[in-house]
């Protein structure tokens, strides 16, 4: 392997373009621990860095936790910051991560979807990064490769931007994204310099105008820093639709704003997910289409901020929407989306059924034959009336009985 | 769109040859995807790569069920699994072996061609890694990919005299394939 960057339009590893992507956003400090799925995106950037192709600081640590400590220290020197986790890692970085949101530092960290432990398993679900969604932290998902690199790019527009001033996950699916060879349009150095300016930071350490970040505050204070906040988050909505809209002008390709849909104008049954599951329902969807079943596909691109404006309106006028989690809630029998779609409409004037699938945990492929099943069943919803609410998809009963 | 599944054995590189057809279909005009089962690799131990070749950007991320093509680098493999699983009546299977189509019993009615690409990679590169070798029969047995893209792709993954000589490698099954 060569760690001079590549350009141009090209077959290459997931996790080749996401390191790329990463690289050509010129962080000043990396700092990552390597572990599967991520490992083959921390090995090119370490690549790209001991060969003098990018300028970065490459921090090497011994845990997950120090990495992401390492760039508490880094951003708030005003550093532009990267890093790279997926699971029991990111589960490690738990405190840290509320430390860089509540400090208001603009990271961007690549989440390498994967399930958590016990049983210890490595292949792809989204439990690791929803888990987090309390964080602080702005939560975008990613179809494919392409997306994932330009949605790379976007994550620092948008943290970095003075108003938001937020840490970014970008959450792509394990193996499914990382290990997958397809064509990408690797992005020109120069047309990224000109999308993304140089870090601005809002303020910085300084040792001649010294400042406390993340220091002890009080219930006096607290709760009003907590605010400021949720405040942040809420304008970055606005954000992510304008760095959306900035690289579309660059760049010539546009995913959606916090949603994006896929025939949903007539359609009476709507498919809710999230990442690579996404690419495989359009192909559902067409193929049921095909047939006369009027299906759609609303694909959530930001989790956090929570599109709740954004669904409502796509799903108003349906009959029934069915919710793909690649995650469990544990005790409330479903998957984080589905909660909160229905939580968001509740003071609304939409009474549409929402159903819950729990899906393709701990890596269960996903077949087109597994939708249209999900699919009949809405069909069933709108015929009869709900009978099961939530549901495990392709769940192996033998096991379980 | 055309999918093909690739069986080996950790360390035959089939993973490697799933990725060098994904780009070699690329550079003669096609979208492709190519991604390994996603086990945990062990050298030895059956292994699976899939590859999806189409002339339009591909969307689909489950595994390949019903393959077009089905790849066998290790003839062993046969007797501990299906190999020809799904695979489509008017699809083909590529394996390698010493012996003919008619002496394996494969369960298929999917097209059956064998090619000795362990006896190729000895003569040509000196080692018994098939995976290239296999790559070449696979253009000439099913015209998906050209020859020359293949070549151009294992001498830019292997620089130098090993790439050189894997690319003539793949020429020479190639065209035993074409002739038979």
């Amino acid at each position: 392997m060569t760690g001079k960057l590549k350009s141009g339009r090209q077959v290459v590893e997931g996790s080749y373009a996401v390191a790329h992507a990463a690289a050509i956003c010129r962080p000043d400090v990396i700092s990552a621990y390597p572990i599967t799925p991520q490992t083959h995106i921390v090995e090119d950037l370490s690549q790209f860095v001991a060969d003098g192709a990018i300028d970065s600081k490459y921090i090497n640590v011994e845990s997950e936790f120090s990495a992401l400590s390492a760039l508490v220290g880094a951003s708030a020197a005003g550093a532009r910051t990267y890093s790279a986790t997926t699971s029991q890692g990111l589960a490690l970085m738990h405190e840290v991560l509320f430390n860089l949101a509540g400090m208001r530092l603009p990271a961007v960290m690549t989440i390498v979807n994967r399930s958590m432990s016990a049983p210890i398993n490595i292949w792809n679900d989204h439990q690791d990064s929803m888990t987090e969604r309390d964080s602080g932290w702005i939560q975008l998902y990613v179809e494919d490769v392409q997306e994932l690199v330009d949605t790379t790019v976007q994550a620092y527009l948008i943290a970095e931007d003075p108003e938001v001033s937020l840490p970014v996950m970008v959450c792509m699916d394990g193996f499914i994204l990382s290990h997958v060879f397809e064509p990408v349009d690797l992005l020109d150095q120069k047309a990224v310099d000109e999308y993304l300016p140089p870090f601005k930071p809002v303020s910085i350490l300084d040792p001649d105008d010294p400042k406390s970040f993340g220091m002890f505050v009080d219930p006096e204070y607290y709760m009003d820093f907590r605010y400021l906040v949720e405040q942040a988050m809420d304008r970055s909505r606005s954000k992510i639709l304008d760095a959306a809209k900035s690289f579309e002008s660059a760049f010539d390709r546009y995913y959606g704003d916090l949603i994006d849909t896929y025939q949903t104008d007539d359609a009476e049954i709507i498919l809710v997910a999230m990442g690579s599951l996404v690419g495989t329902l359009r192909d559902a969807v067409d193929d049921l289409r095909s047939k006369g079943v009027p299906v759609g596909l609303l694909k959530i691109r930001a989790f956090r901020p929570f599109p709740a404006d954004e669904i409502a309106e796509a799903i108003a006028g349906v009959k029934v929407v069915c919710v793909l989690d690649k995650n469990i809630s544990l005790g409330t029998g479903e998957g984080a989306v589905c909660t909160e779609i229905k939580a968001s409409l509740y003071n609304s004037d939409i009474r549409i059924p929402v159903i819950g699938f729990v899906i393709g945990l701990g890596g269960r492929d996903i077949p087109v034959g597994t939708v249209q099943r999900i699919v009949s069943k809405a069909e069933d919803v709108i015929k009869h009336g709900i009978k099961v609410e939530r549901e495990f998809v392709d769940l192996k009963h033998s096991l379980v009985s | 769109m055309k999918e093909i599944r690739i069986h080996g054995r950790g360390g035959q590189g089939s993973v490697t040859a799933a990725e060098l057809l994904a780009i070699s279909a690329f550079e003669d005009g096609m979208y492709s995807q190519a991604f390994p089962s996603f086990g945990v690799e062990r050298r030895g131990a059956p292994v699976m790569a899939f590859v999806r070749l189409s002339d339009k950007k591909i969307r689909l991320r489950s595994q390949v069920y019903e393959p077009d093509y089905v790849i066998v680098q290790d003839a062993t493999l046969i007797e501990a699994i299906d190999v020809a699983s799904g695979l489509k009546a008017d699809g083909m299977i590529i394996i390698n072996t010493e012996r003919n189509p008619d002496d394996l019993s494969l369960e298929t009615k999917a097209a059956v061609k064998t090619i000795d690409a362990t006896r190729i990679a000895l003569d040509i590169i000196g080692k018994p890694i098939m995976n290239t070798v296999m790559l070449g029969a696979f253009a000439g047995a099913s015209g998906e990919v050209s020859a020359e893209s293949i070549k151009n792709a294992v001498r830019d993954r292997f620089p130098g005299k090993v790439g050189e000589k894997n690319a003539d490698a793949v020429q020479s099954a190639y065209d035993r394939v074409v002739e038979s």
